[in-house]
């Protein structure tokens, strides 16, 4: 899959539009280019399922894996660790960061803005997920992005394409979106960087609907 | 049915509350609830409803009770340590016979607890939780589609019997995203000659109150509403069974419990092992006439819980103690692993009291 690869990926967007899912999976995507990869859970909203959540997964591939020492304990606070800084400061690592969802969890970004600013080797990308009941139109989902901008000081720099139903995604429910990704892409102004699709979805989707990132989804009990 | 979106329990709930016609939310944020009032407070103002945030817990189920007394949909939600603050309310609502829902999105306790699931306000959502004697419908979804539908079914109720309703959730079912397709139908309008809606000079008064001045007039209330809960327990028990056809080790479990066990269930018989689970939808009533039935055809039954064992004891009672019971339980905020509850059937196949 060619991909531009920035030093910097950052993934925000609407809540629960599938950001710690994507962030995991492309950790491990670029952590199988061989670079070295960090990622950080800079999730200051969610009190479950989280990028930590796939620490042990992460680790085992060789990847840092930067989160708060709450994350996942009954410490209900919004925190984030100092070790977070590495990912701005240690500019020989990729970094991939999970950001909150919505303009309350992009605040988290505020203060890795300026370095991250001026360095000026990123991507912002969008993860859109028409599914999601308060994006279900191109029109909200800007809302949104124009929300997130305000809340963490960067720009957007492309779109991930999300669209799911978890366990109930066909490649209808993708392909049955694309009008309003296309659509989001116009008014944005942004590229589609990718579309991305639980890893069994992958085969039976369209050649000519753009780089296609296959994922596996982290698993539950239930 | 409406085309299927994907949402968070919390918030599947929220948007059924208000399809199903509730335009008055009163909470306090407390985790892993919190999306409910997130969501109430952006979509109320949209739509003319109010969403408050009170004060404390005890300030909002008493708006809940100004709201039910005047006759309207009203709800709060919470979790666990702030379902402890709203009893004394939620004890009041029932003795006013005032409907309404009380959302527990519970999380593990004793005492301030820890923020992951549970399942450990059992025994205080099916006794009443508050002081004196009352019960209130509790209803306990395993999906988010069950969210969204038992508020429908909650509100209904609720109003049809002049009952408080508690929807027992947990931190799961609170945060998990799943597909849902939101109930196409409108509120039921229930009657409530009852209600202050004001008298305009036509009628008497209507009084809403949980004080008696004579004891044989409190103890008349008390037998009035026993008897509609005889009603209820009569007519309003739900649950579902899994491959209980032939099950001689019969699994009862609800919420999240439910979900782990439908896997290790599907396990058991793939060793050859005859399981089957009842899972109860309505935790009162309790599923009592499915588990009697059961009770004639199985060898043993395992109560599957996040808590220390309290659904066991409604599993006991319907079964009278004539086959062995077992429990599978973590807590805390810990869920049991299919392969825990593997073990327990494995172990109740074999004979075993204790899993």
């Amino acid at each position: 899959m060619p991909m531009r690869i920035k030093r910097v990926t950052l993934f925000a967007g609407h809540y629960g539009s599938g950001k710690t899912n994507i962030a995991v999976n492309y950790a491990l995507y670029l952590r199988s280019l061989g670079k070295p990869v960090a990622i950080g859970d800079l999730d200051i909203v969610n009190p479950y399922y989280r990028a930590k959540d796939s620490q042990a997964e992460l680790e085992k591939a060789g990847i840092r894996v930067i989160a708060s020492a709450y994350a996942n304990s009954n410490v209900d606070v919004p925190a984030l660790p100092q070790e977070m800084y590495s990912l701005t400061e240690d500019r020989k690592t990729f970094a991939v960061m999970d950001i909150g969802g919505d303009d309350r969890g992009a605040l988290a970004l505020g203060r890795y803005m300026p370095a991250i600013s001026e360095e000026n080797d990123y991507d912002l990308l969008f993860v859109f997920n028409r599914s999601r009941p308060l994006t279900r139109n191109a029109q909200s989902a800007m809302t949104i992005m124009r929300e997130i901008e305000t809340a963490c000081g960067l720009p957007f720099t492309g779109i991930v394409h999300n669209t799911n139903l978890g366990r109930e995604t066909t490649p209808k429910t993708i392909l049955d979106a694309l009008p309003v990704v296309q659509e989001l892409c116009g008014i944005s102004g942004l590229p589609l960087l990718f579309t991305a699709v639980r890893s069994d979805l992958a085969p039976l989707l369209p050649q000519n609907i753009g780089e296609i990132f296959p994922m596996t989804l982290q698993k539950t009990i239930w | 049915m409406a085309e299927k979106i994907l949402m968070k329990g919390n918030e599947a709930l929220a948007e059924a509350a208000i399809m199903a016609g509730c335009r008055h939310y009163f909470g306090y944020p407390i985790t892993p609830q919190t999306e409910v009032a997130a969501y109430m407070a952006k979509r109320m103002p949209r739509i003319g409803g109010t969403f408050l945030q009170a004060e404390s817990e005890i300030a909002a189920i008493n708006m809940v009770i100004g709201a039910a007394a005047a006759g309207k949909r009203s709800m709060t939600s919470s979790s666990s340590p702030g379902i402890s603050l709203k009893s004394e309310g939620i004890s009041y609502m029932a003795g006013c016979d005032l409907p309404g829902l009380i959302v527990n999105v519970q999380r593990g306790g004793p005492g301030l607890g820890g923020i992951q699931p549970s399942q450990s306000d059992y025994f205080q959502a099916t006794r009443g939780g508050g002081h004196g004697d009352y019960h209130l419908l509790v209803l306990a979804p395993n999906s988010v589609q069950e969210m969204a539908d038992l508020v429908f079914k909650g509100f209904d109720m609720s109003e049809k019997y002049r009952i408080p309703c508690m929807l027992l959730a947990d931190g799961t079912m609170g945060q998990m995203m799943e597909p849902v397709a939101l109930p196409e139908r409108s509120a039921e309008t229930i009657d409530k000659p009852w209600a202050l809606t004001g008298t305009e000079g036509k009628r008497k008064p209507n009084i809403i109150n949980s004080l008696a001045l004579a004891p044989h007039e409190l103890e008349e209330w008390n037998l009035e509403r026993f008897k509609r809960y005889d009603i209820i327990r009569e007519t309003e028990q739900m649950s579902e069974s899994y491959l209980m056809d032939d099950a001689e080790i019969c699994v009862v479990a609800f919420g999240i419990a439910a979900r782990v066990s439908q896997n290790a269930v599907d396990t058991a018989r793939a060793m050859g092992i005859k399981a089957g689970m009842i899972r109860p939808i309505t935790l009162w009533p309790f599923p009592e006439k499915a588990l009697k039935t059961a009770a004639d055809q199985c060898k043993a039954f395992v109560s599957v819980e996040l808590n220390m064992g309290q659904m066991i004891e409604d599993v006991k009672l319907s079964i009278e103690c004539c086959k062995p019971v077992s429990l599978c339980c973590r807590t805390g905020g810990m869920i049991p692993t299919p392969d825990e509850v593997v073990a327990a059937i494995v172990k109740a196949n074999e004979g075993g009291k204790q899993a």
